[in-house]
């Protein structure tokens, strides 16, 4: 898991701590953050794509055979895919 | 040089806020310094300025409005005075924080309650450690200078930090005074059109406000104090230039008399201007006082009030604000903190007064100059004393 970089000393904190590269908070790996992490029970997922929908974080993605997962470098375990997903296919186990 | 006017010291500041051409200027009315917008709105309206005047619902929006306008580049102003102030306070530390130019006028007046709007600096003393740059103007001249300076100030690539220049309500904001106006070319040639560090523009993209998780808030917070410690050396030289365009002089804190003084009175915004008075008076009489006027109140002075204390053996501070349950008034409370690792350093008398709108007059600083300078010297020295309060 490739950690973002802080700057080495105050005096490389830019002006107002202005960002200037776009999308560098992919830089940032929440899924550290993560107590419980979402895990697809293939045979009750019907494909509907909520979970995809409303990933908070944006991080859950379809594979080529239609169904989800979770990107886990970024998945910070919110468990709101879990709680959308209305055939129950998603189960947030504990990590460790 | 200038045009001589007389003119309220509010719609002066309008008028000298107008002469730097903001883009943007929100602000909600609140008294006293209501008179500043509404007469920006004129302005703005007579098409003497080309600027964006947005008639927001309340000061946390007016602040916001105005950061949201210079995150995209624009100059921005914005007025307001105590509750106002308080208003704002959430978005206070978060313009600077982000190094946005803002400039305020503040138009001092006390904290409700009671409920009042006269003047005294309990505003601007809640807001003290929000980051900002807090000038003090003593007079209307002042007003329209620091206004004019303020926007040079915050703007400069070596500063980008929002600036207040604080006005006492009521004793500035409603008094009509003779003052000269620096013409528009004069001011263009001071002040250059904004060229901001970053905008929020399509073309180059970047994110301001951003968060800051534990491993970099220290630093930032370490870097935004740099920032402040460092804009006393643009401070200075912006008044050093201002000098050589306009003639007038601006110093952090300004000496009046103060040759072979043994006792020096520190006052902050119009009061200096009654103190003058009292010191000629006692000065005529050969009493050896001289009075500091502090203009500069964030970044605070520190070498300046070390030289300027120079020889004085009794310094007395006055503050038109209280810290209640701590050490007196803010001021004072500054100026101990400053002297306290020196070799040697005057005898420190804080007065508090002239609160919430409490005339301070001539007399008050002949008596309470006295008082210090008469005083038994066995008697206990107290902290801090509360002047003209009944029952004291």
């Amino acid at each position: 898991m490739a950690n973002k970089k802080w700057p080495e000393n105050w005096q490389d904190v830019t002006p107002g701590c202005i960002v200037s590269e776009p999308g560098s908070a992919s830089q940032y790996h929440t899924g550290d953050w993560r107590a419980q992490k979402p895990i697809w029970d293939n045979t009750k997922c019907i494909k509907c794509g909520v979970c995809y929908i409303f990933c908070p974080e944006g991080c859950i993605i379809e594979k080529e055979d239609g169904f989800f997962e979770a990107d886990l470098d970024y998945c910070k375990g919110c468990g709101i895919c879990a709680h959308e997903c209305w055939p129950l296919a998603i189960k947030m186990v504990e990590e460790g | 040089m200038g045009k001589r006017k007389g003119m309220e010291i509010a719609l002066a500041a309008a008028e000298a806020a107008a002469l730097c051409r903001p883009d943007v200027i929100a602000a909600y009315p609140i008294t006293p310094n209501t008179h500043i917008p509404e007469h920006l709105s004129d302005i703005v309206a007579e098409g003497r300025l080309d600027a964006e005047f947005i008639c927001v619902e309340s000061e946390h929006s007016a602040l916001s409005a105005c950061m949201g306008a210079s995150g995209a580049g624009a100059r921005v102003f914005t007025a307001t005075s105590s509750q106002g102030l308080l208003y704002m306070a959430e978005i206070m530390a978060i313009a600077s924080s982000m190094r946005l130019p803002v400039v305020m006028a503040l138009g001092n007046r006390a904290l409700s309650g009671p409920l009042n709007i006269w003047n005294d600096h309990s505003d601007i003393m809640s807001q003290r450690d929000t980051g900002w740059i807090s000038l003090f103007a003593s007079h209307g001249q002042e007003v329209i200078d620091m206004m004019i300076q303020a926007f040079r100030i915050a703007e400069d690539r070596d500063v980008m930090l929002p600036v207040n220049v604080n006005l006492d309500g009521f004793q500035l904001t409603h008094v009509v005074e003779v003052m000269n106006f620096p013409l528009q070319e004069e001011v263009d040639a001071f002040l250059p059109v904004y060229k901001p560090y970053a905008s929020l523009h399509p073309d180059h993209p970047c994110s301001m406000g951003t968060l800051g998780l534990p491993e970099i808030f220290s630093e930032a917070t370490r870097a935004r104090e740099a920032a402040i410690v460092n804009s006393r050396k643009t401070i200075l030289k912006v008044w050093d230039e201002w000098e050589k365009r306009f003639g007038r002089r601006y110093e952090p804190i300004e000496s009046y008399k103060m040759e072979g003084a043994e006792f020096a009175v520190l006052t902050m915004g119009s009061m200096g201007e009654t103190a003058e008075v009292a010191i000629d008076a006692l000065r005529e009489k050969g009493v050896p006082v001289g009075l500091l006027k502090l203009k500069l109140w964030r970044p605070f002075p520190y070498e300046d009030l070390k030289k300027a204390v120079k020889g004085v053996k009794s310094l007395i501070v006055m503050d038109r604000a209280v810290s209640f349950g701590g050490p007196g008034g803010p001021v004072a409370s500054e100026i101990r903190s400053a002297l306290y690792d020196e070799p040697s350093r005057p005898d420190l008398t804080n007065y508090i007064f002239g609160l919430g709108g409490r005339d301070v007059t001539v007399e008050d600083f002949i008596a309470m100059i006295d008082k210090v300078r008469l005083a038994d010297k066995k008697r206990p020295k107290e902290h801090y004393e509360f002047y003209g309060v009944r029952g004291e």
